[in-house]
């Protein structure tokens, strides 16, 4: 049998079985004329920038825009059309697709009551500006954007990652990404740590839930002392003081007798 | 093109910041977590100190970073369900909820009307649950122990209930794609109401001990002062947003659920400091106890049904799957392939206790999320610190923190 062939784009989960002759029902795209405020909003946008195409979904209006217009936009948003919130700002990956990433800005309007989404495309490598300075919101969530996407963001006053480490390498979100992460992800811990080099002598991480270790780990004396399933656990004292003992460190002081100490003049 | 600078340390060079603060002024850099007790969870902050006063102040989170959003696009919408009781972990439900209405407008069903009183009263049983704790912990870190007793002793009476009802204390998952699992157990109702009716002399007698007490009041009167302005910008929300005097309530303005049918009022205050929103947690405990004992005479009046008919996505009541072969096959192919909502995508918020509570679902027709992003409260009212504490004496840093009402579950997700 022939492995199944697996886009390396998108490595995500997918359905194991699908009709042939199943079409997935589309969610309504209702004309954004049928409300009043979105398509004086709509109008007003229309007469200053480049608006793509604007439908309304399940109550809220989408409008897609040129990316470069994307602060223009939103200061127009703020300024003008009284959408005072940046409520969630992120992307969506399409590269395995279109080679491109879906920015979304969602907005809300408090004196409105009405909530909007404003949606852009851009290549792959192609950056973005930065909103911060239009709505503080924007901040954290560009980080997380870049962090989790890898989007640049120009103008940013403190790009760095936000959730991951600042040593990480990859971006989390990214469809080519797998969910168990990649060689780096799982040797992070070990190479930071100890180096590369201890990668064979520490051995993979245990991610079955389900492992049976030989030894049994639930009826023994002590830590490091398990003996093999339906054996006795040893019984016999160890000397602590010479387990614990490092080489060439400082020998373990059992009992402190201060007569026979010396002070040191000097620190060795 | 402007590209972030990137660095990667090794094992010769250790780093422990790529921050860069001019150190030719006489400040100090101080680091407040990840592992400080009143760090809400594993909240890093690096302060730069003139004397006791910030001058800077960089919150640095993601130590509890777990990956939900991939972990959504790997999994079906059922199977996600008890993940989202993993980000605000103080109140659950109002997490399931805001995935399981957000996946309903996206199928476009709603649930039936007994589903939505029970799934009301959880919502707000869990605001209770969440403001009993948020001003427990907030009094012990400021200083008042008894406070931290006290309402832990009336949240836990809270958390039997829920224990009673889905056998969870904190992880409750009591909320489904549709509706409710089950019906409210005998006694239930019973049990609420003499919760409820208990309930405002307790807040009472915590008011009582907090609303004059010297030290909570110079500890929290002017601090943490958030103009209306700056939460706006800041994309605050919830008593935070309402606590500098701006009245944007979800419930009350783009009601979902039951509230569009409930007498409730929304406590705002234009105070902007700690003490305004200690007041408004308060009121909102009351106005919670005023939604509850409404509903309970709409819930004896309701129809038994609490699931809703959307065959297509949505599993037959058991006993249909057990008496009838078509329903079984249904319910076999929900489980194991999962339901495939149409094309499209919903952001839908709701007014968790926390603030605005949103779900961003990107759903291509096929079993799993395409992607689904979370807009947790807690994210946005962490990222205001960083401008908020500047001033402010080291002193007042954890009744900053702790009055924010922030979880680490929800803002690494």
């Amino acid at each position: 049998m022939m492995r199944r062939y697996q886009e390396k784009g998108d490595v995500q989960k997918k359905a194991y079985y699908n009709d042939r002759f199943w079409v997935a029902p589309q969610i309504p795209k209702d004309p954004v004329e049928s409300d009043e405020i979105f398509a004086k909003d709509l109008e007003s946008l229309k007469s200053k920038f480049e608006i793509k195409e604007a439908y309304i979904q399940r109550g809220q209006m989408v409008v897609y825009i040129d990316p470069k217009d994307n602060r223009d936009v939103l200061k127009h948003l703020k300024e003008e059309l009284a959408y005072n919130f940046l409520s969630e700002l992120s992307a969506i990956d399409w590269l395995a697709q279109k080679g491109e990433f879906e920015i979304f800005y969602q907005m809300l309007s408090t004196s409105k009551r009405k909530r909007m989404r404003v949606k852009c495309f851009i290549k792959e490598k192609e950056a973005i500006e930065s909103v911060c300075d239009i709505y503080k919101s924007a901040d954290w969530a560009e980080r997380e954007m870049y962090d989790m996407f890898g989007v640049i963001v120009n103008n940013h006053p403190y790009m760095k990652r936000i959730l991951m480490p600042d040593d990480w390498q990859g971006h989390p979100l990214r469809k080519d990404y797998p969910l168990h992460g990649d060689e780096f992800a799982q040797w992070y811990e070990v190479d930071k740590i100890f180096g590369k080099e201890y990668r064979d002598i520490i051995g993979p991480e245990n991610r079955d839930s389900a492992y049976v270790n030989e030894r049994d780990t639930k009826h023994f004396a002590r830590i490091r002392h398990e003996v093999r399933f339906g054996e006795e656990p040893s019984k016999e004292p160890t000397d602590l003081m010479k387990e614990y003992q490092e080489e060439g460190g400082v020998f373990l002081i059992k009992k402190f007798k201060k007569d026979k100490s010396i002070t040191l003049k000097e620190r060795k | 093109m402007k590209t972030p600078r990137r660095e990667y340390p090794n094992r010769l060079e250790p780093f422990f910041e790529n921050l860069v603060f001019d150190r030719d002024d006489n400040t100090m850099v101080i680091n407040f977590g990840p592992q400080h007790p009143s760090a809400h969870g594993q909240l890093r902050l690096i302060l730069e100190l003139d004397g006791e006063q910030i001058v800077k102040a960089v919150p640095d989170i993601g130590y509890l970073h777990r990956g939900m959003e991939k972990m959504a696009e790997n999994m079906i919408y059922n199977e996600f369900l008890p993940t989202t009781d993993r980000m605000d972990y103080i109140a659950a439900t109002s997490n399931n909820y805001g995935f399981a209405l957000a996946v309903e407008k996206l199928l476009g069903i709603e649930a039936p009307r007994r589903a939505q009183i029970i799934r009301t009263m959880l919502l707000e049983l869990n605001r209770i649950i969440s403001h009993l704790f948020w001003l427990a912990t907030h009094a012990l870190d400021v200083g008042a122990m008894s406070i931290f007793l006290y309402c832990f002793r009336e949240r836990e009476f809270a958390m039997d209930l829920m224990e009673d009802y889905c056998g969870a204390r904190l992880t409750h998952s009591a909320v489904r794609i549709g509706g409710v699992p089950l019906d409210l157990p005998d006694g239930w109702i019973e049990k609420l109401a003499h919760y409820i009716n208990k309930l405002p002399k307790d807040i009472e007698d915590y008011e009582g001990l907090l609303d004059q007490n010297r030290i909570w009041k110079m500890r929290l009167e002017d601090v943490g002062v958030i103009p209306p302005e700056m939460a706006e910008t800041w994309g605050c929300s919830g008593p935070t947003l309402r606590g500098s005097g701006i009245p944007w309530d979800i419930r009350k303005e783009e009601p979902y659920e039951l509230y569009d049918e409930l007498d409730f009022d929304v406590p705002v205050t234009d105070s902007c400091d700690s003490y305004g929103r200690y007041k408004l947690y308060m009121q909102e405990m009351r106005e919670s106890i005023k939604i509850l004992k409404q509903l309970i005479p709409m819930y004896k009046e309701s129809d038994p049904q609490i699931m809703a008919h959307a065959p297509q996505y949505i599993s037959a009541p058991k006993e249909d799957i057990m008496t009838q072969n078509y329903s079984l096959m249904q319910h076999f192919v929900l489980v194991t392939q999962g339901m495939r909502p149409p094309v499209g995508e919903v952001y839908v918020a709701t007014e968790s206790p926390k603030g605005e509570l949103g779900f961003y679902i990107n759903s291509q027709g096929g079993p799993y999320p395409y992607r689904l992003k979370v807009r947790a409260p807690s994210f946005w009212h962490t990222s205001i610190l960083q401008e908020l504490l500047v001033g402010h004496y080291i002193a007042d840093v954890v009744t900053i923190i702790g009055n924010l009402n922030i979880v680490f579950g929800e803002i690494d997700r």
